[in-house]
């Protein structure tokens, strides 16, 4: 199976340096650069998908990692392919040039040169939580969707049995590949992801595997090849533009009460809620 | 002026409650709208949304819709979307947020997710929505004729019904994505829960990591109590403690009940997109220095399997 694996890198909101807001705009400076975990997730599903479980080392298939953004982005590819990806791309572009529609857009049209059985993507970059890409993508590809994924299970390369993190439960969908699929926190689970080549005893740890020093020597000879946007998507045109950013008002900090009676009269008498 | 179409989310044959956001998204912007009910049953959930002030209530009940595949949905919205309407609005749920985007590319429009609330600047209507987790809003504008967005329910109230009964029209059903012919629904598999769901509880008990193999057991006689939906942080779910669907932020359900209870969870930022916006908010937590005491209008820095049935015990007491 070819699986095209998108990877976007995002300023981490979650370290000591918060996000903060300068004159109406959101700095990222200061702020740490990471991939988008769910992206990290997508990856770890695709190397799960084309492996046997027991010896990751023999790919059965191709794992190609794609970005759009600038050249320092490369770190992130470099990274992805010391994990095990086997090629990697990167559209060039500027992060404030780039939404969702447009990264989809590009994106069907890669896909149209690469072929792959499948496209994972991150459910939603966690820097603006837009959380359109995949289904855009299936979309403009005519392809079936399966959002938010907990877990997969492949059928002979044919077909996949994902199980969907929804509202109100489990949703199970079997889709005929080529088909998008994007993934949720729980795929990185022990059992999520299984492949046909996985033997059923196999567990795998918890959580995205790391790169071995070896790896990421060997990472520096692998393919990446950087694409022009406007080779992708003729028409760049932006379909969301952002106007400013202000911070959400500070919730203050209440009370701390001194016993469980304490706060049952609080609640009633105060807070007026029970 | 813009005229809003306003999805309904059908679920079982009743309309979802978070239908009732954005019905006050679309009075917000001052437009004229119209709610289309699609759905198994929705010449009778139809019903529900018909003394809202809409224009019309268009309704699409098929067989094929019962089961949520959004290659279905899709083709349905966007062609009465083409009948003359500008902004398409949809829940925020996992329903919402997928079939959203594959409406939003085949009419060609832009799509922002999330919306927590709009105001009308200059003649352009300009979202408000969250990013980083909840940790900015950012304003943003679409730039295509035609617009899609998703509500949060937990950020625009409910709308009250203005009474009168919209007129009613039925549309077809448009025929299903081909993509659709790839896709097997094979089922859902759910917690049975005697439970009000998350978006629409007036209390929610949610549990962390803390829990252990007690969640349920500790939780439950408060949450039973209470009337209360059973909420989580990722920790406790990931870890098995919860089910997956209880999962309370940034990635999980965005909940604002009148009074949520945070009980061993430390208070991560991606809990708190989630859950800040909840009116009164309690936390247990045995370490004094968790952040959730931060966003907490009354924390009690206890071991919750001693504070947890003493809380029962006293509310009991006072419900005597
Ligand atoms: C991309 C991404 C998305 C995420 N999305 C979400 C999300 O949607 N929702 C979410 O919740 N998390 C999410 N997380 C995870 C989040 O960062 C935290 O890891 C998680 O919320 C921690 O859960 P917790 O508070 O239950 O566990 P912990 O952080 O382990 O906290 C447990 C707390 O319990 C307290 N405690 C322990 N024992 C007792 C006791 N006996 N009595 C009282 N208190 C006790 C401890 O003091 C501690 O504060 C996400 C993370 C990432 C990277
Ligand atoms: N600039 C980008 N480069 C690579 N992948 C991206 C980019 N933007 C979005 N994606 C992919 O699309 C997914 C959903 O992103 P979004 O719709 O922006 O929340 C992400 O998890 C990525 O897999």
């Amino acid at each position: 199976m070819k699986i095209l694996v998108s990877l976007k890198r995002v300023a981490d909101p979650d370290n000591a340096n918060k996000v903060k807001v300068t004159s109406g705009k959101i700095e990222t400076t200061g702020l740490e650069w990471k991939p988008n975990p769910f992206d990290e997730y997508a990856l770890e599903t695709a190397l799960r998908l084309t492996e046997n479980g027991a010896n990751t080392k023999a790919r059965l298939g191709e794992v190609v990692v794609v970005t759009f953004g600038p050249k320092e982005t490369e770190t992130t590819l470099r990274a992805a392919l010391a994990t095990g990806a086997d090629r990697a791309i990167r559209v060039d572009a500027a992060d404030d040039t780039l939404d969702g529609d447009l990264v989809a857009r590009a994106l069907a049209a890669l896909v149209a040169k690469e072929k792959p059985d499948l496209v994972l993507v991150g459910k939603q970059a966690v820097d603006g939580d837009a959380n359109q890409v995949g289904q855009l993508l299936a979309e403009y590809l005519g392809w079936p969707q399966a959002t938010f994924a907990g877990s997969i299970q492949s059928e002979g390369d044919k077909s996949l049995v994902v199980g969907r993190e929804v509202d109100g439960g489990t949703l199970k969908l079997r889709v005929t590949l080529p088909a998008v699929v994007s993934v949720d926190l729980r795929i990185v689970a022990p059992k999520s992801v299984r492949s046909v080549h996985t033997p059923a005893t196999h567990n795998y740890a918890d959580g995205v595997r790391f790169a071995a020093l070896m790896a990421i020597m060997a990472a520096k000879k692998k393919p990446l090849a950087e694409v022009k946007l406007a080779d992708l998507a003729p028409d760049t045109a932006l379909r969301i533009k952002y106007l400013r950013a202000e911070l959400p008002p500070s919730r203050k900090a209440g009370i701390k009460v001194k016993s469980v009676e304490d706060l049952v009269q609080k609640l009633k008498t105060e807070a007026k809620v029970l | 002026m813009a005229n809003i179409l306003v999805v309904a989310e059908v679920v079982l044959g009743r309309v979802k409650k978070a239908t009732l956001s954005a019905i006050t998204f679309a009075r917000q912007t001052g437009s004229p709208f119209s709610v289309l009910v699609l759905g198994t049953g929705a010449r009778d959930a139809a019903a529900e949304v018909e003394a809202f002030g809409a224009q019309k209530v268009l309704v699409c009940d098929d067989a094929s819709l019962a089961d949520q595949v959004c290659e279905r949905f899709a083709p349905t919205i966007a062609e009465v979307a083409r009948k003359g309407f500008d902004v398409v609005v949809v829940t925020a749920s996992s329903f919402g947020k997928d079939v959203a985007p594959r409406v939003a590319a085949k009419l060609g429009a832009g799509y922002a997710a999330d919306i927590a609330g709009v105001a009308s600047e200059g003649g352009t209507l300009v979202y408000k929505r969250p990013v980083f987790a909840g940790n900015a809003f950012a304003f943003c504008e679409i730039t295509t004729a035609t617009q899609v967005v998703s509500v949060r329910q937990s950020e625009l109230p409910a709308a009250e019904p203005s009474g009168g009964a919209s007129p009613r029209e039925e549309v077809p059903l448009a025929a299903a994505d081909p993509a659709a012919g790839r896709v097997e629904y094979i089922g859902l598999e759910a917690q049975k829960s005697e439970r009000p769901d998350l978006g629409e509880a007036r209390v929610i008990v949610s549990g962390g990591r803390a829990l252990k193999e007690q969640f349920a057991q500790v939780l439950d006689p408060l949450a039973n109590l209470l009337g209360a939906a059973l909420g989580a942080s990722r920790a406790a779910c990931d870890a098995g403690y919860a089910p997956a669907e209880l999962q309370v932020g940034q990635t999980g359900r965005v909940v604002a009940p009148q009074l949520y209870f945070a009980i061993g969870i430390s208070g991560a930022s991606q809990h708190l997109a989630g859950m800040k916006g909840s009116q009164t908010i309690v936390a247990v937590n045995k370490d004094a220095e968790a952040p959730i005491f931060q966003v907490a209008d009354y924390g009690l820095v206890a071991d919750l399997f001693v504070a947890v049935p003493q809380l029962v015990t006293e509310l009991q007491k006072s419900q005597a």
